[in-house]
This record gives structure tokens, sequence and C-alpha cells, in this order.
């Protein structure tokens, strides 16, 4: 009988991580859409590409070496399937856990639930980099970004790894439970590197420090992106639980869900009631940022604040990802989605939130966790952008810049009809 | 014959419309245009950052009349398209030289 009860809440466990993966998978949809609402019409169809191609490329380098290197997990995922044994271990492990203990699941629904958040850092990369980036120089960075530079700051953190046999960020104390920092900041930290190597777009900036908007082409579908990022958060943030099988684990997951959409709340009614006072008018894509700022806000501890707390975790990340946006023009760091500013300014605040809900965390672990992450990604980064740089070439020419990315990388206008190939 | 050409506030265009067919025109094509007159762009923002609308929205009226019919047009076109606020638009008259319809061959004022 017990035995029973076991591969139940085992087939549970499992199920649910698999949902939940199912959910995070779909936020690069999320990314797809939102890119493509923010860049103009002549650069649609690269930026599809680069998304779909992203998340293929970021699957198959975490299934070669990525997982290994961060947990593990086999090169090849070799001995996942298991053997004979599977199913006798995996009870034996569940006898050792106990009904409310720790999760026991399938090897394989882990690695599918992991390589998700590879493809979701690897998204925020393309947003930033948009309009005039070489598409193949991309895709090289993604081999190196998806199959090292993450799951190695991966390892340090959710792997239990030491950092380069120095120190070891759990022991310290470093808490971030579905990734502010380890997922969303370095995927901005990679992309601040790259948008330092490559510049800005032609136009963005003037001579004497003007900034010039390039609006986005389709804001239904930078809004549609975001409810679907809005929405597969709940797997991000929920699946982090990693378990449903027992009424504790359970509260926990309707906890995580509900103090989520309390943050992304947070963070629209922020970013909105900000982009007001400064601007004079409702500003959307401000307002769609910051939804997604309460989510990166929230994402590195959606289980120990209060609703109301949350909801003001949220609200600051709203609060700071207008302010961040607007620093980032004034640095000239182009940046046409506000990538860099949601996940990675964001990502910091995320992670300093921590400590005030959660007393296994501190400040001082907090800090050390977001540098070691932040030093790690942006250098290496800027190592891969200089050498694909050297090697490659990473921005296209001036003429196919204006004439846009869609033609000279993929020779196919998104909108035929009604592309306007002079502006 | 005179063709009439009219700069409007795209708002303004079913008043128009209805104030030509009640003065018995028979038909007018309109296309949507950009442009500026004296009431130039305005300035919006972006993310924080200015931009200015150079090229206004506006719709533009192409109506073929008889001679007889021009001062009503435009005094039609005139008083319905009227706001009294900067950027209503502007009338054109010039002259035409011909118009045929295509289905029955007939031609100047018959055609129109």
């Amino acid at each position: 009988m017990e035995s029973n009860v076991f591969q139940l809440q085992y087939a549970m466990d499992t199920f649910y991580f698999l949902v939940c993966g199912a959910l995070v998978m779909w936020m690069a949809a999320g990314f797809a859409m939102l890119e493509a609402g923010m860049v103009r019409a002549k650069n649609t169809t690269e930026i599809l590409t680069k998304n779909i191609a992203l998340f293929a490329i970021a699957s198959i380098m975490y299934l070669i070496c990525g997982y290994q290197l961060m947990y593990g997990g086999g090169w090849f995922l070799s001995g996942i399937a298991g053997g004979e044994s599977l199913v006798a271990d995996a009870l034996a492990s569940s006898a050792e856990e106990g009904f409310e203990g720790g999760a026991v699941y399938s090897k394989a629904s882990d690695f599918f639930f992991q390589v998700v958040f590879v493809a979701t850092a690897m998204s925020i990369v393309s947003g930033a980099v948009a309009e005039r980036m070489k598409l193949w120089a991309f895709l090289a960075f993604a081999v190196v970004m998806t199959g090292l530079i993450y799951p190695m700051s991966g390892n340090w953190t959710w792997g239990g790894g030491d950092v380069f046999g120095l120190y070891n960020l759990g022991e310290i104390g470093f808490v971030d439970f579905a990734g502010s920092g380890i997922v969303h900041m370095a995927g901005a930290a990679a992309a601040l590197a790259g948008v330092l190597v490559l510049g800005a777009r032609k136009g963005k900036y003037g001579p004497n420090g003007e900034v010039h908007p390039i609006t986005g082409a389709n804001m239904p579908l930078a809004t549609l992106g975001t409810f679907i990022l809005w929405m597969g958060w709940f797997g991000f943030n929920g699946g982090s639980v990693l378990k449903l099988g027992d009424m504790a684990s359970a509260n926990a997951v309707a906890m995580v869900f509900l103090n989520t959409n309390a943050a992304a709340a947070g963070g629209v009614v922020a970013a909105l009631v900000t982009a007001r006072l400064l601007f004079g008018k409702a500003d959307l894509t401000m307002t769609l940022n910051g939804a997604l700022a309460g989510l990166v806000a929230i994402t590195a501890g959606p289980d120990t604040p209060t609703p109301l707390m949350a909801s003001i975790i949220g609200a600051v990340g709203g609060v700071i990802v207008v302010f961040s946006i607007i620093g980032l023009d004034k640095l000239r760091i182009d940046d046409p989605v506000g990538a860099i500013s949601v996940h990675g300014v964001v990502g910091i605040w995320g992670l300093l939130a921590v400590p005030l809900t959660n007393g296994d965390a501190s400040f001082g672990a907090q800090i050390a966790g977001a540098i070691t992450i932040f030093v790690w990604v942006f250098s290496m980064s800027l190592i891969v952008w200089f050498a694909l740089k050297v090697i490659m070439g990473i921005r296209v020419s001036e003429e196919d810049e204006y004439n846009g990315v869609d033609i000279s990388e993929c020779g196919l206008e998104a909108y035929p009809e009604f592309t306007n190939s002079t502006k | 014959m005179k063709l009439v050409t009219a700069i409007i506030k795209p708002f303004k265009l079913d008043d128009v419309r209805e104030a030509l067919s009640d003065i018995g025109v028979q038909g007018i094509t309109v296309t949507e245009v950009k442009g500026f007159g004296r009431q130039k762009g305005h300035t919006e923002l972006y993310r924080g950052a200015e931009y200015v609308v150079d090229f206004l929205p506006k719709v533009k009226l192409d109506v073929a009349v008889d001679s007889e019919l021009l001062e009503q047009v435009i005094e039609a076109i005139s008083k319905s398209a009227n706001t009294g606020k900067i950027g209503d638009g502007k009338i054109f008259v010039s002259s035409l030289e011909q118009a045929i319809r295509i289905r029955t061959g007939e031609t100047g004022s018959e055609a129109l």
C-alpha cells in the first residue's frame, strides 16, 4: 500500500514538473511576440527566426553538455533513461524521504524543466540586440551561452558546486528561488555585453546626446507576448517549488502562484503611474515592462512574502524599470525592448528583496551571488562577443540595417503588403 | 466640369459625404493621406524620449462635378468640414477636361 502511495506521489510530482516545464516553454512564444511587437516591421522575420532557433539551440546544447556541467546529469544525458532498477530506486528514495520529504520525480522531467530555463535566459539576449545584429553571430553566441556560460553559473548556484573551488554560494546563504539572478540577470548580463560590443541602432542617439525613439511596430503583439510571459511565469515560479504531492507542498505552490500574480499586478500599476507622472500619458510599453519587472522581482523569493508584500516587491520593480530604461538611454545603451532593465536591474532588486521576508537569506550573500553571476556571465560574454566580432563580424552593414534585417538576413518581409522600406 | 480636391479631418468624412449627397453629388473618391500645413506636427513620448509626428493623418476627397454645381459643392464641404480649429484642411479646384463612364461610354457632364 505504501509503495502505491509513493508511486502515485512520484507520478503526480513528475506530472506537475512536466506541465510547469511546458508552461515555461510557452514563455518562448511570449518573448517572440513581445520582441516582434517592439521592433520595426522591417526586422520582424529576423527576430522571430532568432527566437525559434535559439530555443532549439538551447535545447540541444543543454542536452549535449549543459546539464552535465550544471547538475552532473551526464554528457548527452547518458543514463537519464535509467536501468531496470529505475522504479525500485525511486521507491527506495521515496521511502527514505518520506511522504512529506523532498520531491522524488523522474530524472527526465527534471532535465525538461531545467532546459526551458536555459532557453529563457537566452531569449532575454535576443531582444536587446535586435534590429542590427547578424543572425548567425547571435546563434553562435547562443551555442556558447547555453552550452557553457549559463550551465557554469547554474552549477555554482542551483547545482551546489564551488565557484572554481574557492567558495560556495549555497553555504554562505545565497537564495534565488526560481532565478531572478541565475536566469534573468544572467541573461541581461550577456545582453549588456552584447549591446556594448554591438553599439546602438543607427539614428537612436543624436550627436549632442539627444535620444530619438524608434517606435515598435505592433503593440497588440507586444501586449500578447507580455500576457503569455505572465502566464508562463506560473510554471517558472510554481514549478520551482519542485513538489506538489503533499498538503504542505500544495499550499506552497498555491502561495507561489498567488504571489507571482500579485507581484506582476504591482509592477503594472507602479510602472503605469510612474510613466504617467513622468511623461503625462499612459505609456503602454513601459506598462508591459512593468508587468515583467514585477515578475522578475518576485522570482528570487515568491515563497516567503505575504501577498501584500509580493505586490510591493513587484511595484518597486515596476518603478525601477521605468527609471532604468530612461537611465540606460542617457548612457546610450540601446536596448529596443528594455531587456537589460527588466531582467538585469530588476533581477538584482529581486535578489536583494529576498532577505526582507526570508530569514535564511542575507544581504551579504545575495550581493555576493549577484556579483559572482554578473562578473562570470558578463566577462565571458564580452570575450565571446569580441571573438565573434573578429571572426565573422556581429553587426550588419549600414545599408542592410536601413533596409531591415528581414531582407538581408532572411530574404522575407513579415508583412509584404504593408512594409514601408523607406522608414 | 471641375475637379474638387478637398483635404479634411478624418472624423469629418461622414458629415462631408452627407452634405455632398444632399446637394446631389453622385460620387466621391476617398483616399487616406498624411501631410502637414500650418498645423504642423505634434510631439509625443515613446519610452520617455520625445519624438515629432511630422505628418498628420487626413482624408482626401476627389469630387468631379458640373461647373454649375461648383459653388454649392465648395460651400457644402466648407461648412460640413469646419471645426474652427487649426488643421481643418483645404479645398483645391481645377478644371476637368473630360469624363467618361466606362460602362456606357457617356462623356462630359452625363458621365458624372
